[in-house]
């Protein structure tokens, strides 16, 4: 019994002298081998005259030095963490490794914003051919030939089909097509942005160009919904602060035609170089589809109207990204395209 | 259309307090938008002045210092015009005067004191084409009488203000101040005023010296009358200060008329020299290669499509454009003959496009009211009566085959609701419809209007809706959404999503023209096809659409390499263009090109043939043709690939595109691209998005490699391990490919690692081993392949 006090006294006397891992570890085997200090006093146990006091008080012994154990291990294993964790501390203000990104060319994230908005509203996106008939593009849509309207759209024709096939000038063909591959005749809600050619060629002219057409046909939709629908269209593309304005205007295939202006968000509206000082920007051309075109398209004008708008993508692309030069679109310049990796807001 | 305030206010009163830009936003309102609304003049502090006193300038041998009473006092002047003297009466600009070539200030001029500056008629800023030689220079000089300190611009008449208007194609009536008067009487409820016609005739009739011959029925009306000793000279200041705002240069009082009265009524007008044309006119259409000297004194060759008055010997006009040189009005012309004729509007259109755009191509173009042929002839007498002392022959002579009838419209009240979706009071409808000229007829239920024979843009109830809309305010329409039936919207989803998965994968999108050099497009295809050309291109750089989109790509890539950009991996969606049997075909295709870095982490590795394979099946894959796809070595290569490197995509053994490494002699550079039609591979079905069940049990999994011939490609080994494996060779992957010191030169070896699986039960290492020899026995007899490894 009183061996199990010394060595109880030792082990107290010895547990401020483990400073790291590798001496408490050595201790461990003092104590506890096969030789140590405990395992010894196990054996003592045989000569021991109160066997069982001496089994508590050794089993007392045994925990004081198992519990000093595991507290300073845990300890010095910390420790040692913490320091393999300080010295692993890299410069977080490197930059971070890139992932290869690549981008949607500003022309399809306009034309995407557009096309979401009205399918949102029940619209179906409908894309016709870029090649079209002069039918098509100018007579069904109440151009006929020499009428001064096809002089603002400079013809790309096919070789020798003069009057006969060209290269779309308005994406207004398409919407030819949707009112006559309609075989019921009936309701139509479509939106078609494409390619459109015409020759012309300056800082805000391109060759190539995109449109969207909107067209509504149904037997009571009037002037004051194609408003509401433009209202709605502009403060969308362009924020809700937008104000809208409309003029009478003339297309020959809308009657009453009219011209959307919105509040240049340049300036605001106080009048700026890209308003031309009038607080006014030109966006849009809408108006009823005009009863001959619903006629030459098969449909029954006294029983069904419509309104149609179109817009040019790349002015709007133009505005909202503040592209000064219409020829940059199409540059290519790896650069420019570029900048578009993004989400767009 | 240049619309002069003064002129316009002949024939209507306007509000004096209404500003030149409220009329001008006010006829937007009404549909005719404006490019300028201003002063014909804009200048300020012009008052006139009497020189006093003119004396040399000390310190200059061509100024003079002025002393000169502006009325409210007298200011020392430093003038350099040479025509300046004592005693001239002349317009005086003052301190802080607003001039074109910018503000007039106090100052010295060599040591003189200058209060302002005397002005010549160039300085205020007028077109050039208005200036004579004297206004250019040296100040002008206003008549003695002239009260000093007058406002100057007013004395000189250009106190006048101008709109220029743009104005929409079917509005040809408001191309004449007739027009724009009724426009601005409809919109501020003012009357028109009458239009002075009056004259007398003498005994002479034009009939019984003169006849019209009408050969062509691109003519459909031809007046002529004829006038006798017309005194020629300078028109009054009136007339010369209204043709300058509306645009057109004075020249004398005949010729002014003659553009004074197309301007009055939109009818334009021709005068000829009497004695110089002979007795009879023939209108006709031009022959090939006929000449005309035209009064710009440009000798123009003309074809049959156009249309020209003729005397018995020569074409003496261009009809529609511009009069002939041999028959113009002079000096000394006594007696005229004056022409006004309506001519087929697509005709003239076509004629003026090809040779020249003038005043009057420009109302002919648009459709001409046949009562302001009439109108017209009667105006010109009248003037030339009242400003050239002429004397009017009695008679006309008319040809007139068709006459125009009134044009009657019914128009249901209900309809204008519906078409405009608000309802307008019926007293407004038939106040806007009265205000505009047209005559109402009115039910319980509908309108008969009268259209004014002006008004040729009006011929159904539509037209009149547009009228009743534009009048009562666009504006004033409440927007509303339309009700319709509800509906799920639709897009090509699938084109959007491989444009969104090529992005993903590290592409940028470009935007090319869809017009290339015809020389171009059989480039980069093994295809035969006819191509597209176009009839005029503007350049030969654009004169066919293309069929690939490769060429664009690479243009873009040398474009980006010559401005020292050289990692460039791009692409673009679009469509290739070709004819067959006589039939305009399209195809969407998408196309990527690659070059330089496109591993961002391994800058020393760059874009190479596998690089450009991953992207391909990376897209096939996510498209859903996983496993059904191939890469052939085949005839359809084009021979801008290199041959080596390069292979034709086969989907369910139908070729749909090409991809491999550009051809060195193409581009120096490693570059790679691809081209698929969309088309073809879309015209399969995508596979079914379904679940596998995940395995239960262990798989086991077996490596070895073999060295072969490096002609041997891995695709037949593969096929060969796959023929062999059974049904428990779940999948066979290649893990390492190796070339080098250590095996053959003309050998490789490949490592495959193979996986077998039973979805029932737990593989045995025996079975498997069993069938893993198996398969290393056939590739190594097929392929003469060496084991390297197990």
């Amino acid at each position: 019994m009183d061996k199990i006090k010394e060595v109880l006294k030792l082990l107290e006397s010895e547990k401020n002298t483990i400073q790291d891992l590798k001496s408490l570890e050595e201790m461990k085997v003092r104590y506890m081998g096969k030789k140590g200090l405990i395992s010894e006093l196990q054996a003592g146990i045989k000569e021991a005259s109160d066997k069982k006091a001496y089994g508590m008080e050794l089993n007392t012994l045994r925990n004081s030095f198992l519990e000093f154990y595991e507290e300073k291990k845990q300890a010095f294993e910390n420790s040692l963490l913490e320091e393999k964790l300080k010295s692993e501390a890299i410069d977080i203000t490197l930059p971070g490794r890139k992932i290869k990104k690549g981008s949607l060319h500003p022309m399809t994230l306009i034309t995407e914003q557009f096309e979401d908005l009205f399918v949102s509203m029940g619209y179906q996106v409908y894309e016709g051919p870029e090649i079209e008939s002069d039918e098509n593009c100018f007579q069904k849509l109440n151009i006929p030939k020499g009428h001064p309207a096809r002089d603002a759209q400079d013809t790309f024709y096919l070789k020798d089909e003069v009057e006969n096939y060209l290269l779309r000038s308005q994406t207004s063909t398409a919407q030819v097509r949707a009112m006559e591959e309609n075989k019921e005749k009936g309701p139509l809600r479509i939106v078609c942005p494409g390619k459109v050619y015409r020759r012309d060629e300056d800082a805000t002219h391109s060759h190539q160009f995109r449109q969207i057409e909107g067209l509504v046909i149904d037997e009571n939709v009037s002037m004051a919904d194609l408003k509401g629908t433009l209202e709605l269209f502009c403060k969308k593309v362009l924020g809700e602060k937008t104000k809208v304005r409309f003029r009478p205007s003339f297309f020959p295939f809308t009657e009453p035609s009219v011209e959307v202006d919105v509040s240049c968000f340049k300036c605001n509206g106080k009048g700026c170089n890209l308003c031309k000082q009038t607080g006014w920007i030109e966006v849009l051309g809408a108006g009823m589809v005009h009863p001959h075109v619903l006629e030459m398209c098969g449909y029954d004008s006294k029983k069904y109207q419509g309104f149609a708008f179109g817009t040019g993508l790349d002015r709007f692309a133009m505005f909202k990204y503040n592209i000064p030069d219409i020829r940059t679109i199409y540059g290519n310049d790896i650069r420019f395209i570029k900048e578009f990796d993004r989400r767009d807001v | 259309m240049k619309l002069s305030r003064k002129f316009v206010e002949d024939y209507i009163d306007l509000d004096k307090d209404l500003s030149i830009t409220q009329i001008a936003e006010d006829m937007t309102s009404i549909g005719n938008e404006y490019d300028f609304a201003g002063k014909f003049v804009d200048c300020t502090n012009l008052v006139v002045g009497e020189v006093l006193k003119c004396i040399s300038h000390p310190d200059s041998d061509h100024l003079h210092v002025c002393e000169v009473d502006v009325g409210s006092e007298v200011l020392s002047i430093v003038c350099g015009a040479p025509n300046v003297r004592e005693g001239l009466k002349v317009a005086v600009a003052l301190d802080g005067a607003h001039l074109p070539g910018g503000e007039i200030k106090k100052g010295k001029i060599r040591g003189v004191e200058s209060n302002g500056m005397l002005c010549s008629i160039a300085e205020l800023g007028l077109e050039s084409k208005f200036l004579s030689e004297e206004d250019k220079a040296g100040i002008c000089e206003l008549p003695l009488e002239t009260p000093v300190g007058e406002d100057a611009l007013k004395v000189l008449g250009f106190d006048d203000e101008v709109i220029d208007f743009e104005l929409t194609s079917n509005r040809g009536d408001l191309q004449s101040i007739l027009g724009m008067a009724y426009e601005l009487g409809a919109l501020y409820h003012k009357k028109v005023k009458k239009m002075e016609l009056s004259y007398q005739e003498n005994e002479k009739n034009i009939k019984d010296s003169f006849k019209v011959d009408v050969q062509t029925p691109n003519c459909s009306l031809f007046l002529a009358k004829r006038v006798e000793n017309v005194e020629i000279h300078e028109s009054p200041d009136f007339i010369k200060k209204r043709l300058m705002a509306s645009g057109i240069r004075p020249i004398n009082n005949v010729v002014d008329i003659s553009n004074y009265v197309m301007l009055e009524t939109g009818q334009p007008m021709h005068f000829y020299d009497a004695d110089r044309l002979g007795d009879t006119l023939v209108v006709r259409m031009a022959k090939k290669d006929e000449k005309l000297t035209t009064l710009d004194n440009v000798e123009r060759t003309l074809d049959e499509e156009d249309i020209v008055i003729a005397n018995q010997k020569e074409a003496v006009g261009l009809a529609g454009v511009m009069g002939g040189l041999s028959t113009e009005v002079e000096f000394d012309t006594k007696n005229i003959l004056i022409e006004a004729a309506i001519f087929d509007n697509v005709k003239i259109r076509k004629t003026s496009k090809k040779i020249l755009r003038s005043e009057a191509s420009m109302r002919f173009e648009k459709g001409l009211d046949p009562n302001r042929t009439y109108m017209a002839i009667e105006r010109s007498c009248h003037l030339l009566e009242k400003y050239a002392n002429a004397s009017i022959y009695s008679g006309m002579v008319e040809y007139h085959p068709v006459n125009t009838e009134e044009k009657k419209i019914s128009l249901e009240y209900s309809k204008i609701e519906r078409v405009l979706g608000i309802s307008i009071p019926r007293e407004e409808v038939h106040q806007i419809l009265n205000d505009l000229g047209f005559e109402v007829h009115a039910n319980d239920t509908f309108l008969e209007v009268l259209v004014p024979s002006r008004r040729l843009d009006i011929s159904i109830a539509e037209d009149l809706i547009e009228e009743i809309g534009r009048m009562h305010g666009i504006d004033k329409i409440p927007g509303k959404l339309p009700t319709l039936d509800a509906r799920v919207g639709t897009y090509s989803k699938v084109y959007r999503d491989i444009k969104h998965k090529l992005a993903d994968l590290g592409l940028n999108e470009t935007c090319s023209y869809s017009l290339i050099p015809s020389n171009e497009v059989h480039q980069f295809t093994k295809d035969e096809f006819e191509s597209i050309l176009l009839e005029s291109p503007m350049t030969s750089e654009r004169d066919t659409l293309r069929y690939s989109l490769l060429y664009s790509l690479k243009e873009i890539y040398l474009y980006n390499k010559a401005h020292n950009q050289s990692d460039i991996s791009i692409f673009e969606m679009g469509k290739g263009f070709y004819k067959e049997n006589h039939e305009y075909k399209e195809n969407m295709k998408v196309a990527a090109f690659i070059s330089g870095n496109y591993y961002v982490d391994i800058p020393s590795k760059k874009a190479d043939f596998y690089t450009m394979k991953g992207i391909v099946e990376e897209l096939l894959d996510y498209l859903g043709f996983a496993g059904r796809y191939s890469f052939v070595k085949d005839d359809a290569i084009p021979n801008e690939f290199h041959p080596g490197q390069s292979a034709s995509i086969v989907v369910q053994g139908k070729n749909i595109g090409i991809m491999g490494r550009i051809h060195p002699n193409r581009i120096k550079e490693n570059a790679y691209a691809f081209e698929i039609n969309l088309d073809e591979l879309l015209s399969f079905h995508p596979s079914k998005m379904v679940y596998q069940d995940i395995a239960k049990y262990p798989s086991i999994e077996k490596d070895f490699a073999v060295i072969v011939d490096k002609s041997v490609e891995s695709n037949e080994l593969v096929k060969c391990i796959k023929k062999n494996g059974t049904k428990l060779l779940r999948e066979v992957s290649i893990f390492d490919i190796y070339e080098g010191d250590k095996i053959a030169e003309n050998k490789k070896s490949i490592a495959f690692n193979l996986s077998f699986l039973d979805q029932n039960r737990t593989l045995t290492e025996d079975e498997v081993m069993a069938i893993f020899n198996q398969i290393i026995d056939k590739v190594v007899g097929t392929f003469k392949a060496e084991l390297r490894d197990k």
